[in-house]
This record gives C-alpha cells, sequence and structure tokens, in this order.
C-alpha cells in the first residue's frame, strides 16, 4: 500500500445490473488532489443515470485520505438530496476506521459566527466613532490616574523609584542625543540655506542668523525634539509596559501592593519632562550651528557676528516658551506611551499595535499642544 | 504496536551543539510506522532541541536525520516540499497566526498543494475541525478561543494533508486535566483511525505513561539518551535510577 497522495489516483467504472441500480466501483487510490475531479465526474454520472439506488463498490481502493473520503461523504449527501438512496459496498477496515473518525454532524454545521461580512460603510464609520470615543475616554481616565499618582508622589517622594527615573533618563535622554543633534545640525542647516537663496537677493544676509534662530529657537527646536522622543520613547515606554501587561507582570505588581501606574508610569512621566526641556536646549544649539554652518561658508559671515545677530533675535522668553512647551510634550509623550503600554489586553500582537498607536497618538497630541500654544502665546503678551 | 519493519524517521549520530555547548552527542533513534513514540527528559536535556532537528528547523551539527528515505538537511526544494506536505507539528505553544481566523489557518497547508476549489478547501477544514471537537468555530480568531481549543485548533492544522507523522511538542502544557484527557483521546484516535506515527516530547509522565508505544528518555549529562523502550517493559526492566526516578518516581534522593 503506497502511502503517498500520488498523481496515478483512481479508476472509476460503472456496473449497472439493472436500470433502476447502479454501482460505482472506485479504485486505486483517492487523495486531496484528486477530490475535485472525482466529485466532478461523479455529478456527471448522477445527473446523466437516473438510477434510483446508487452503491458505491470500494473493495479495489488501495488508499484514501481524509479529504478523498469527505468527497466520498459529499457525494452521499447530495445522492440523498436527490432522493436516491446510497449504500457502500466492501468498504475495507480502514477506510471504515477513517469514517468512524469524521464528525458527519459536524460538517454541516453551521459557522457559530458568520465570517467576514461588515455592514458598510455607515456601520464603519460608526464603529470608528465610538472607538474613538472609547479611546478619548480610556485616555482621560489614565490621565485622572497618573495626576492622582502624581499628587501622591508630591507629598510622598521617597515612593518614586529615583533608579527607574535615572535608568529612563539614559534611555530617553543620553541615548538620544545623537540622533536629535543630528537632526537638528541638519534642519538648521536647511532652514539657513532656504532662507539665504531668498535673502540674498536683498543683500539681507545678516537676517538669515535671527530666521533660524527664532525658528529653531522657538518651534522646530522643541517639536522635532519632541517628535524624535516620541518616535523613540513613546513606542518603547508602551512596548515595555505591554509586555509586561501580556506576561502578567502588571498583575504580579498590583498582588504586591504597588499601583502599577505608579510604579511603571510616574518614573518614565518624571524622566521624560527633565529630561526633554533639556534635550530641547541641546537641539537649538545644534540648530543654530547648523545655520552658522550656511551663514559662515555661504554668506560670507564670521561666526561672531552670525553669533551676535542670533543672540540678538532671541529673546528670553522665547527660549522659555520654547522649554516650557517641551516640558508639556514630555508631560504627554509619557502619558500616551504609558496609557497605550496598559492597554494592551492579553495578546502579543496587540504590543505591535499598541507601540504604533503610541507614537501616532503622541506626535498627533504634540501638533495640537503646539497649536495651542502658538494661539495662546499671540495673545498673552509673555 | 507495530514497531516492526522500515523506520519512518531514522535519526543517525546527531550532535546538537548551541555556542560551545554541546546538547547531544551522537544520538541515533528510529520511529517506525503508526507507533507513537514519547521523547522524555528533564529540562534541558535536549528534547526539544531533538524534535527541531527531527522537523528540520535546525541542522544538525554532525550526524544526519531521515524522513523516509530523504536527509532532511537536503538542499533539494522540491524533495523537501514533498517531506514536508507529510509531516504535522503541533508547537508548545499553539502557533496559530493571530491575524487569521481559525479557518483559515487550518486551510493554510492546504495552499501548498496545487489547484483544490476553495469549496473543497471548506469541507476539509470544517472536517478537520470537527475532528478536534471544533465545528462551527471557523470563523473565529485564535485570542478569542481558549487555550484547550487553540491547541485543538493547532492540531487541526497540523492535520489538514493527512500527515504520515505528526510531531508534538509538549501537546498538554499549560492544560487542564479535561482538556489535557480530551487531546489525548484525540491524539490516540488519530493514531488508531488514520495509523499516523507520532512523535511526542513531554515531561509529562502521566501522559507518557498512558499513551506511548515507545518511550526514549535523554539526560542533560550524558548528552544523549539513557533508556528506550516500551513503558512495560521498561518498568521491569529499565535499571538507571535516573530514569526510574523521573518515570515512576521512584527512589528520590533523600532529603529531596
Amino acid at each position: 500500500m503506497k502511502m503517498t497522495a500520488s498523481q496515478v489516483g483512481y479508476v472509476l467504472q460503472v456496473q449497472s445490473g439493472n436500470p433502476s441500480e447502479m454501482i460505482l466501483a472506485l479504485s486505486g487510490q483517492i487523495s486531496l488532489v484528486d477530490a475535485d475531479r472525482l466529485l466532478a465526474e461523479m455529478d456527471a454520472l448522477l445527473d446523466n443515470r437516473k438510477a434510483a439506488a446508487v452503491t458505491v463498490d470500494l473493495a479495489g481502493i488501495s488508499y484514501m485520505d481524509s479529504a478523498g473520503l469527505l468527497t466520498l461523504l459529499r457525494l452521499e449527501e447530495k445522492i440523498r438530496r436527490m432522493g436516491r438512496t446510497h449504500a457502500y459496498l466492501h468498504v475495507p477496515p480502514e477506510i471504515q476506521r477513517l469514517m468512524d473518525l469524521i464528525d458527519r454532524e459536524g460538517l454541516t454545521r453551521t459557522p457559530l459566527r458568520t465570517g467576514g461580512a461588515s455592514g458598510g460603510v455607515i456601520e464603519a464609520m460608526g464603529d470608528a466613532g465610538f472607538r474613538t470615543a472609547g479611546d478619548f475616554s480610556a485616555m482621560m481616565i489614565f490621565l485622572g490616574d497618573l495626576v492622582a499618582a502624581l499628587t501622591h508622589i508630591i507629598s510622598h517622594p521617597r515612593d518614586v523609584r529615583w533608579d527607574d527615573v535615572l535608568v529612563s533618563m539614559r534611555r530617553t535622554g543620553a541615548e538620544g542625543l545623537p540622533i536629535v543633534g543630528l537632526i537638528s545640525l541638519l534642519i538648521g542647516l536647511i532652514i539657513a540655506f532656504m532662507s539665504s537663496l531668498q535673502l540674498k537677493q536683498f543683500g539681507a544676509n545678516i537676517y538669515v542668523a535671527s530666521l533660524v534662530a527664532v525658528a529653531i529657537v522657538r518651534e522646530l527646536g522643541p517639536i522635532m525634539t519632541a517628535i524624535l522622543v516620541a518616535g523613540r520613547s513613546a513606542s518603547a515606554y508602551a512596548a515595555e509596559i505591554g509586555s509586561m501587561v501580556v506576561h502578567d507582570e502588571v498583575d504580579a505588581l498590583a498582588t504586591m501592593g504597588f499601583d502599577p501606574i505608579r510604579f511603571l508610569a510616574v518614573p518614565k512621566l518624571i524622566a521624560t519632562v527633565l529630561v526633554l526641556p533639556l534635550l530641547t536646549l541641546y537641539a537649538d544649539l545644534f540648530g543654530i550651528v547648523g545655520g552658522m554652518i550656511v551663514g559662515v561658508t555661504g554668506l560670507d559671515l564670521t561666526p561672531y557676528t552670525y553669533l551676535l545677530e542670533s543672540q540678538r533675535a532671541i529673546s528670553a522668553s522665547d527660549l522659555v516658551s520654547g522649554l516650557l512647551k517641551a516640558a508639556v510634550f514630555a508631560f504627554g509623550i509619557a502619558w500616551i506611551g504609558c496609557q497605550r503600554g496598559f492597554q494592551v489586553q492579553g495578546d502579543v500582537a496587540e504590543v505591535g499595535a499598541a507601540t504604533t498607536s503610541a507614537v501616532v497618538t503622541s506626535i498627533l497630541l504634540i501638533v495640537i499642544v503646539d497649536s495651542v500654544f502658538a494661539i495662546v502665546l499671540h495673545y498673552v503678551d509673555f | 504496536m507495530n514497531a516492526a519493519g522500515e523506520p519512518v524517521i531514522a535519526v543517525e549520530g546527531l550532535t546538537a551543539v548551541f555556542g560551545e555547548t554541546t546538547i547531544l552527542e551522537k544520538v541515533s533513534l528510529k520511529v517506525f510506522r503508526g507507533e507513537i513514540l514519547c521523547i522524555v527528559g528533564g529540562s534541558g536535556c535536549g528534547k526539544s532541541t531533538l524534535l527541531k532537528h527531527m522537523i528540520g528547523l535546525i541542522q544538525p551539527a554532525a550526524g544526519r536525520v531521515l524522513i523516509g528515505k530523504t536527509d532532511i538537511a537536503a538542499d533539494d526544494d522540491e524533495e523537501l516540499n514533498r517531506i514536508r506536505q507529510e509531516i504535522g507539528v503541533l508547537f508548545q505553544s499553539d502557533a496559530l497566526l493571530g491575524s487569521m481566523t481559525l479557518g483559515e489557518n487550518v486551510a493554510l497547508p492546504l495552499g501548498s498543494v496545487y489547484g483544490i476549489s476553495p469549496e473543497t478547501v471548506k469541507f476539509i477544514v470544517r472536517m478537520k475541525l470537527a475532528m478536534v471537537n471544533l465545528a462551527g468555530y471557523e470563523n473565529h480568531y485564535p485570542n478569542e478561543l481558549s487555550g484547550g481549543m487553540r491547541k485543538r485548533g493547532g492540531l487541526a492544522r497540523a492535520m489538514a494533508l493527512d500527515p504520515k507523522i505528526l510531531f508534538f511538542d509538549e501537546p498538554s502544557a499549560g492544560l487542564d486535566p479535561i482538556n489535557a484527557a480530551e487531546l489525548e483521546t484525540l491524539i490516540r484516535g488519530i493514531n488508531d483511525g488514520l495509523g499516523t506515527t507520532m512523535v511526542i516530547v513531554s515531561h509529562q509522565v502521566e501522559l507518557v505513561l498512558r499513551i506511548a508505544d515507545r518511550i526514549i528518555m535523554l539526560d542533560r549529562e550524558e548528552k544523549g539518551i539513557i533508556a528506550a523502550g516500551a513503558p512495560e517493559e521498561l518498568r521491569l526492566s529499565a535499571k538507571d535510577p535516573r530514569f526510574r526516578r523521573f518515570l515512576f518516581r521512584e527512589e528520590r534522593e533523600k532529603g529531596g
């Protein structure tokens, strides 16, 4: 008995003694690859001959896999539906065992849930709306928890895990220095270069310095740094906390009497709020240096004049508002990163989704907060 | 049961090395058609490593693994694909793809066979799910099912192509006794009904003693097999104290 599903296949012969009875003699091998052909062949036979009783003789079968048997069962079902009688003849013991293994009722049972069919655009929009609303309320609830944990920390500063704060500061801050420096330098360079093309025409070369300084210190420094940190750290927070949730570590903390938010989220929040303004200052510096490179090499300015002009252009309030913004961005990054992590339920696949969502949502939040700042600072003379 | 004739799997002088550590050294064994072979041993003895070699996930440092007459490490892709269709594996974690429904998971191996109609695929999926008592669950996602159901779903997928050999890595790990017993009944039923050869890696002694036609025990210090035979035969004749302690819970060390 050859055990492999081969291309040799089966032989189907019709033996009919009298017109009311049809005997189908199957021999050879029936496997998955033959299933569709056999079914089609049988269909044709059943349509052509009107025999009331169909007997399937399995004596010559040397091998049949479960897909082959399934074909016979589908055929049997069909014959019964046509109102004809059906019987098997000479069922080899191994095929009988296989038949016993198959749950016929299970073959026709309707799925417990209908698959795939979604309810159109309106329903999808409604779903999305509900999801967004649910998401928003989850974020707000977490914000409340976070604020509660912070107020507790203020009265009990010893409850903060300062070691964790330092670790997070290193990861978020120190390890981010190279990329933040490089990006800021390039941004400064680009702005200086683009503006110099225009300003050169009016002989206003020197204003490149003030333009770069103001743009970097007020807007681009804080926002670029925050976006970089959101990409690096919000995702890391979400992934770290999310996988802790999956591995029951968060539940373990709770049973040991630690408040998971105080234990996990607060150190990250403190670290981010401390580190992001510092990173922003560092980014401002590199941005101005980037502008200076263009000023010195392309606009015939001396480093001294360039820096002097930059210094004149920036006021203390520009710097302070930039740093203040950075601190608020930092709060948002840590808030969203941690919240997305805690939102994970059970499945590892969700950690990936949480990570993506942490980055996207925190960047969105950064831009929204920045717009609010722009409007407020316009009206409040700071 | 019918431990005779041509072996379907032959492991010959297999040596497995991870970095500096040798896990298995010159291990040889045979698996015969239709038998249930259980590979047992304590943690770190290399039983999962042996399994991974047997299904061709890891290349041996020395020696070879033959399935039928084919070296599983051979680089003949066509031959290897044919072999892969003849084996099914139930991983310790069910390894169902989370982004697909249970039905799509079970249909996955059928995609490697050319030209089956969607209708037939649908029926085969239903049949396999019904075989593992999961009829009706084809549109559920794995994360909506319990651990026992996922395990059975994994088994349905492993059986999709009627493999000649089924490999199990810790089949009852993480299952409650009822689900474990149900899985065990299924394994027995498939072995009886389809004559499928089975290789089961497990440290669950009760399961092994109930289900195995033959047992092979690996040991970490020996880096290889310290006992092999049918459970009853081993109970009577095996001398190795490590083995007796592991399988029959005898001669516990003093104070341990």
